[in-house]
């Protein structure tokens, strides 16, 4: 671990110019950053701790949703009596992710931004464009059994490891960004990006700009199954994972909010696997077709290539699922 | 006085269950379970040790080669670097169990990626940690290193072989035959507490506090390492936070500790990282095993063959033992087994958690499933049929076989359905549902072993020996063992372990430490007993002792009359292990639940019945068996080492990468213990427990997978991706 500075922000405006600068990081829970930091992944010089900023609650919006504190951790998230009401995908989400002690810990905000779990981006003895710009990709002819099979590049095959931001995405949350530029709104859709030539760019956040809350849209209600597809049953991150919320009228959807985790280096949203099913009455041959459409332009890396039917096979679980529990 | 016990004849007398305290076999809590979830039990870098510097491993980025150059100029100036040291007595290597000399050493030669080739010292660990990562080596890369133990023309391990027969012809005129070949990746021992040593002189006395399994050999690899007298040296290990074969022999942050000790004149502590301690220190070999079994038309076995292909270092005797329970757990005239060793640059392959059954067992007990299919017959009632009279390659009797009853009485208590079986017969919303059941046996090992016993003039006794508490319940049952001899309870009973200036035995390690150094406690015991019957004037025969007092009521303190009484007990196995084939049999079922749609396998219950002599202590000896069943969910479902098929390092090196399995893993757990008396495994008749409870259970819950759901899988682990290719639609 690099010796580094610790300051307590005083202020949101002192944490954008603390953060600006190239060698400087914000920590919240820090339980992904920490980790990194010993493995020298993460080599601060300055550590702006933002714990004490506020950011905390947990409210209702005008418009009847909800804002998510970006310093509420994912326990007091998962267990609030609104979120499990009206967002059960993204209690049920967030409990399938980590352990109690990591979740007693870490904060809305910080689980945004956690870093990929693939094998050679965590070891610095190894090549990884995503570390270490223009090395190399490890992973790609090498171990990728939990990689990405879709929006990869020659550069990175890394996923976005986490569980919430995947059932935030099926909710079209949007996320609050402050910085030194003033304040700005970025649907959660928006806010990761693919790793394209730039894998060390894993989301939209600026120098000096940190998350301060996420918003839930008012509650839509239908039938909301996170389902999380892993080797053990707990404490491991997903092979595949979908967040649904389904709504069937006169048996046909109408309403088919999906999202995808383990697919890609950000939660997996296709609006045409929506478009596909919408108006239609459930079928076989309907769920194929969506599938289809979602894995059109997938690709394995060999290890990885049962991603692609497991996650056909994993839809039709959770739609077929969604449209028994609606019927 | 020492008093010298060598076993040449098995001992049916049962003195043991003539004793009239009653508390040896008792489900009595640890002894030092409340320091150890107090935190007050202090592990090995827990010592408060003035004036202590901090030591971090540097490690090799190269697979094969040699460092050329280090540049300590390139951290001596980093705050808090006190020194570099790349003393060519550096270990490279972990020992192998019981190896009793020093592994590998000379840091300059590379054999595998992730090798110590140094270790930074500096004021703090962080300080030390950072400036092992700026180290500046150079190195002289070797091409070419074969990685893939498929590639590579293997070595035949002799004395494994066996030839008998003619299979080939068994093969041809069996009525029903099974020829399938298995797979198991690598396994990590994955104990809690990392390796870690603290070394400090005084004069030239060595102190070394280290997280070690078998002292008495740790001290010969340490003093052979080190160049030094092992009367010089003393090591310290008196909780060890898991073992699991990982700290048999002493790796090298043990040596580094001392040698850095020796170059800065002051104590040190090397604590490795979980990532090192994954990367550094010992594999379970992959394994593939070809299983070729011929039975008649009952499903009796003609024809058994096992042969299986593991790897290790070039230089390294271990070859993962996996025929060990082939050679005698079926019968079969026709035999054909063989263990071939690849050598290969991935890190040293050595003892994790019952090596050989661990991992043969569950492929003998899949093919065992396929042929109980083909041959319509129970599989219980198949594997009964061919428990052999005696040991079907030597020609030796069993010391004991519980096979029989493990199987019967494991399936009453679990409620097999006797019978025809076929797949796909019950399905829950998503889940197929499943039973399997398999066979467990592990070889009996036990060695000479040495213990003091003193019953103070106070009336109460304290137990020494060097042997190790790995989290097993050491501690407790050597109390039990004096307690129930001496007639006390054993919370007056003090036992005190893990320090080489104790009487020496064997450790824990290949279950042999209940067995060998209770030994040793029984017979300190029995000859403090000749010695109060001779006060009393009575044998020791007639010597009842109870809660302090004869059956006369005269107090142990009146008998002892202000003096201390010590004997040291010394075990040595004789003649009877050439008379005998001993071995802990058993019995695993097993009921899982697989996904339809996503190949995911859960247990939802297990049940393991198992037979290994007398138990000391009902409690440990269950908990050793959840504990064995946990690693076989993990051996069945999860656990996989990885190697990058490039340059061979192990890719998942920590504890969420590597899957062992979590509570929600590990369902409701049963445990049959099948009580017996042995009286040719040790003087106490008690056999080794902490392995059998792995040996075979995987294979029962791979059996479950292909009876819930129709996917006959014959790779280990069993995990999604695995299942979903085999099943079918």
């Amino acid at each position: 671990m690099r010796p580094f500075q610790y300051i307590r922000a005083p202020s949101l405006s002192e944490t954008s110019k603390l953060t600006a600068g190239e060698d400087a990081l914000a920590i919240a829970g820090g339980t992904n950053l920490l980790d990194l930091m010993k493995l020298q992944v993460e080599t601060p010089a300055l550590l702006a701790d933002i714990n004490r900023l506020g950011f905390s609650e947990i409210e209702d919006t005008d418009d009847g949703g909800l804002r998510l504190g970006a310093l509420a951790t994912n326990t007091e998230t998962a267990v609030h009596p609104r979120v499990r009401a009206d967002y059960p995908v993204l209690a049920r989400a967030i409990l399938a992710g980590a352990t109690q002690q990591l979740r007693n810990k870490a904060t809305n905000g910080g689980n945004l931004c956690q870093r990929t779990r693939c094998f050679y981006f965590t070891n610095i003895d190894q090549p990884c464009n995503k570390r270490e710009p223009g090395s190399g990709c490890g992973a790609i002819d090498g171990i990728a059994k939990l990689h990405a099979v879709l929006g990869t590049s020659d550069q990175c095959i890394a996923t976005y490891p986490g569980d919430m931001a995947v059932a935030l995405s099926a909710l079209g949350a949007v996320v609050q960004i402050s910085g030194d530029k003033g304040e700005r709104s970025v649907p959660v859709r928006d806010f990761h990006l693919l790793p394209g030539d730039t894998p060390w760019i894993e989301n939209v956040l600026e120098a000096g700009e940190i998350i301060t809350g996420i918003i839930l849209p008012a509650p839509v209600g239908g039938t909301q199954i996170y389902r999380k597809v892993r080797e053990r049953s707990s404490y491991a991150f997903a092979l595949v994972s979908v967040a649904a919320i389904i709504e069937l009228t006169d048996g046909k959807f109408s309403r088919a909010d999906l999202a995808f985790g383990g697919l890609a280096h950000k939660p997996w949203h296709d609006p045409r696997v929506e478009e596909v099913l919408l108006g239609q009455h459930p079928s076989d041959a309907l769920i194929d077709k969506a599938a289809d459409i979602l894995l059109e332009d997938a690709r394995g890396y060999g290890e990885n290539d049962f991603k692609i039917p497991l996650t056909r096979r994993t839809l039709r679980a959770v739609l077929t699922q969604a449209t028994e529990d609606a019927a | 006085m020492t008093v010298h016990f060598k076993q040449d004849k098995p001992d049916n007398s049962n003195r043991l269950d003539g004793m009239k305290q009653g508390v040896l076999g008792k489900p009595l809590p640890r002894i030092e379970g409340l320091a150890k979830v107090t935190g007050t039990a202090p592990y090995a870098a827990e010592y408060p040790v003035e004036n202590c510097a901090e030591g971090v491993l540097v490690t090799a980025t190269i697979t094969r080669g040699k460092v050329t150059s280090i540049d300590r100029t390139s951290v001596l100036s980093m705050p808090g670097v006190i020194a570099v040291v790349d003393d060519e007595k550096l270990c490279t290597r972990a020992a192998q169990g019981t190896a009793n000399e020093a592994p590998m050493q000379g840091p300059a030669q590379i054999c595998y990626w992730g090798q110590p080739i140094a270790l930074v010292i500096a004021e703090t660990f962080e300080q030390a940690r950072d400036a092992a990562k700026h180290l500046t080596v150079e190195y002289l890369e070797v091409d070419g290193a074969p990685l893939d133990p498929g590639a590579v023309d293997p070595e035949e391990q002799d004395d494994e072989t066996v030839h008998q027969g003619d299979l080939a012809n068994a093969m041809a005129e069996a009525a029903h035959s099974v020829d399938v070949t298995y797979t198991t990746k690598g396994h990590a021992s994955a104990a809690m507490e990392p390796h870690s040593a603290i070394a400090q002189w005084d004069g030239n006395k060595l102190t070394v506090h280290a997280s070690l399994q078998m002292l008495n050999y740790n001290i010969a690899e340490l003093a052979d390492a080190l160049d030094m007298e092992e009367d010089n040296i003393r090591l310290i290990s008196r909780f060890v936070g898991g073992g699991f074969g990982s700290k048999l022999g002493i790796s090298e942050e043990v040596v580094a500790a001392a040698l850095a000790a020796t170059q800065i004149g002051r104590p040190v502590r090397v604590v490795q990282s979980r990532q090192q301690v994954f990367q550094t220190v010992m594999r379970r070999s992959e394994t593939t095993q070809r299983l070729r079994l011929a039975a008649d038309s009952n499903g009796k076995l003609t024809g058994f063959g096992h042969e299986a292909l593991v790897s290790n270092l070039p230089g390294e005797s271990f070859a993962e033992p996996v025929l060990q329970s082939s050679h005698f757990l079926y019968g079969g005239e026709n035999r054909e087994l063989m263990l071939k060793v690849a050598r290969i640059h991935r890190m040293t392959a050595g003892s994790v958690r019952a090596p050989g059954e661990a991992v043969g067992m569950p492929a003998l007990e899949g093919a065992m499933d396929v042929l109980a299919e083909k041959a319509g017959i129970d599989p219980v009632e198949l594997r009964l049929r061919n428990i052999p009279e005696k040991n079907p390659e030597e020609d030796l009797p069993f010391s004991s076989h519980k096979l029989a009853e493990c199987l019967k009485q494991g399936a009453e208590a679990f409620g097999w359905e006797c019978g025809l079986r076929k797949p796909r017969q019950r399905r829950e919303g998503e889940w197929w549902i499943g039973t399997g059941m398999a066979s467990a046996a592990r070889v009996h090992n036990i060695a000479e072993a040495k213990a003091r016993v003193t019953l103070k003039s106070d009336g109460t006794a304290l137990v020494e020996t060097d042997m190790t508490d790995i989290g097993t319940g050491t501690y407790t049952i050597l109390a039990q063992i004096a307690g129930e001899m001496l007639g006390l309870d054993p919370e007056q009973v003090l036992v005190e372990l893990g320090d080489t200036r104790h009487p020496r035995g064997p450790g824990s390690g290949g279950s042999w430490g209940a067995a060998s150094t209770g030994s040793a406690v029984y017979i300190a015991c029995k000859a403090i007993r000749e010695e109060l019957a001779a006060k009393t004037g009575a044998s020791e025969e007639e010597l009842e002792l109870r809660e302090g007092k004869t059956a006369t009521g005269e107090t142990l303190t009146s008998l002892l009359d202000g003096k201390d009484l010590a004997r040291e007990g010394h075990y040595e196995p004789g003649e009877i292990e050439d008379d005998y084939t001993a071995s802990g049999f058993g019995a695993f079922f097993a009921e899982v639940r697989v996904n339809h749609y996503t190949g995911e396998t859960r247990v939802d219950r297990m049940l393991g019945a198992f037979g290994f002599g007398r138990v000391l202590n009902a409690k440990t000896a269950r908990s050793q068996c959840i504990g064995g069943i946990t690693w076989s969910i993990g051996v069945a479902l999860t656990e996989a080492l990885e190697f990058d098929p490039r340059d061979g390092h192990l890719v998942n090196c920590d504890l969420a990468e590597y899957h062992v399995p979590v509570h929600r893993d590990v369902p409701d757990v049963e445990v049959v213990l099948v009580e017996e008396r042995d009286g040719a495994a040790s003087p106490i008749q008690a056999k080794g427990i902490g392995e059998l409870g792995m040996c075979g259970g995987a294979a029962a819950i791979a059996n479950a997978i292909y009876n819930a759901c129709g996917a006959r899988i014959y790779d280990y682990p069993m995990t999604p991706d695995r299942v979903l290719a085999a099943m079918p639609d």
